[in-house]
């Protein structure tokens, strides 16, 4: 093994099998996901009555939240699994051989995108077999994947963060309840517009998830929709360059000390 | 006189354990705050759905099933804790030590009570204080809450039944998803005739719906369907009071 490459690679190989032999880890991001959106589309299928709402499909409108859900699974793996190596003593065994720091750290996060990648997959695999066709077209979904990418990123990159500081699995695992928090005070289930109560909506509308949705829905509801795209896009990659730039220093920290 | 002596036992040690740790106390109260928050706050808009007909409002039409899943999960999160002790090794000893050991489970049903009133308790000041509408009266309102403290009954003893046959931490989630499905398997965002397809039908046989439904119907001063959810908030109770009891003695085989 010599080159950088290599170290990801292994590494990366590492994190998916790792991940793959624990079923609850790989069950829980695509199963949860895929029964919220079961719930709230039979629940809430009601609301697009509502005048101003964006699509007669509330199956459509509710896609967006499992490509931000996985997300929020990725940071609890990708985090959850790196806090595990510090408690065990991998990292510390890491860091006496030639393999340099920030491979395990791109490794990890290269783990939890492909998991990502595959999560998203499977959503819109069961939105196309349950009748949404995005507005986007193939370019859309390609688009999407891309996104998912990036999202995956960012917040896996947040839970490595978490776990360099902490060194603890409880920790990392003690964030999941703060991201759903941002996850249910967002447009998730109404479009920003429709929602009554103004406080909410400044919530709604001061929360980054907000736009995150927003931008996947665009692709799916509406078609191309410049204005969604920069914001998705433009949040995710401030989210993924501070995540990165964090985690990055709290890895240089912890082999520091190790 | 022995069981009761043994369910005060464990009842204020439950209670004390929960009281005193911050991480066990804060969920409990702030969940149901945040669902409360999340469904009434920012749905509030669909109680202006043709054929939406709640009078008090969307806040108490969600207020009243925010009420009823915490004292679900009241129920579920004692559960935890019985799974913690057998985890520690306290159940056992627990288990030699007491002279009844059904007592064990009154004990842990009772802390579920005390620990879902604290939260009913301040979940229902918030929903005042935020101008939920109550249009029923006084025995209206304490239908609702008896239906919910049967509800919380009924989930401490499925929680305790699989605790008992697990004796992990690990059972947590096979506590948790079953109640999770259950409720959100009811009519949770509008009422039940407004619901279309797969998840009406569910609904319809889901016994929730009814103490969901009789439940908006006390808050809003028209009770409905009241024997029916009754009946099975009770037959729910009666069924896993059987569960828990027959997981109980599976924990005494298990030595």
């Amino acid at each position: 093994m010599t080159g950088f490459a290599d170290q990801v690679y292994v590494l990366g190989r590492r994190s998916v099998l790792r991940t793959l032999r624990q079923p609850a880890n790989v069950a829980a991001p695509l199963l949860f996901p895929m029964l919220l959106l079961a719930v709230n589309s039979g629940g809430l299928k009601a609301e697009t009555k509502l005048p101003g709402f964006p699509t007669d499909s509330f199956v459509a409108f509710a896609l967006a939240v499992p490509f931000i859900q996985g997300a929020l699974f990725a940071t609890m793996n990708a985090g959850t699994d790196l806090a595990r190596d510090i408690q065990t003593g991998f990292l510390d065994r890491l860091s006496l051989t030639p393999m340099r720091g920030i491979a395990v750290l791109a490794g990890q996060l290269g783990g939890a995108v492909v998991l990502g990648l595959v999560q998203a997959a499977v959503y819109l695999g069961v939105g196309l077999a349950v009748g949404v066709r995005p507005a986007s077209g193939v370019l859309g979904v390609l688009v999407l994947f891309v996104f998912a990418l990036f999202v995956t990123l960012a917040f896996g990159a947040l839970g490595a963060f978490a776990a360099l500081r902490t060194g603890s699995g409880e920790a990392v695992q003690s964030l999941f309840p703060a991201f759903f928090v941002f996850l249910f005070i967002s447009s998730m289930n109404i479009p920003r517009n429709l929602i009554e109560q103004t406080w909410f909506r400044d919530l709604a509308t001061a929360n980054p998830v907000s736009y995150l949705l927003e931008c996947v829905r665009s692709l799916i509801i509406t078609g191309w929709d410049a204005e969604a795209l920069a914001l998705g896009f433009g949040i995710t990659g401030a989210i993924t360059i501070a995540s990165l730039s964090l985690s990055t220093w709290a890895l240089r920290v912890r082999m520091a000390r190790s | 006189m022995r069981t009761l002596a043994v369910a005060r036992g464990v009842a204020w040690r439950t209670l004390h354990n929960v009281f005193h740790n911050p991480s066990l106390l804060v969920p409990s109260l702030v969940f149901p705050l945040f669902f409360f928050t999340a469904f009434a706050g920012g749905l509030s808009r669909v109680g202006d759905i043709p054929g939406f007909d709640y009078p008090p409002g969307y806040t108490a039409f969600q207020f009243v099933f925010v009420l009823l899943q915490s004292a679900a999960f009241g129920g579920v999160f004692t559960g935890f804790g019985i799974a913690r002790d057998f985890e520690s090794g306290f159940a056992r000893r627990l288990l030699l030590a007491a002279p009844n050991r059904t007592g064990i489970v009154l004990g842990y049903a009772s802390a579920a009570l005390v620990r879902w009133l604290v939260t009913a308790a301040f979940l229902t000041v918030v929903a005042v204080a935020a101008g939920m509408n109550v249009g029923g009266s006084g025995v209206d309102l304490v239908g609702l809450y008896t239906l919910a403290v049967i509800l919380n009954l009924a989930a401490v003893l499925w929680a305790a039944g699989v605790a008992m046959r697990l004796r992990t931490m690990q059972a947590g989630p096979v506590m948790q998803f079953p109640v999770f499905l259950v409720l959100f398997f009811a009519p949770v965002y509008v009422p039940l005739t407004l619901l279309q397809g797969w998840i009406h039908t569910v609904a319809l046989v889901n016994p929730v719906t009814r103490v969901l439904e009789s439940g908006r119907g006390f808050l809003a001063g028209t009770p409905t369907e009241v024997a029916v959810a009754f009946g099975a908030a009770v037959a729910l109770a009666a069924a896993f009071s059987l569960w828990a009891l027959r997981g109980l003695r599976k924990a005494e085989a298990a030595g």
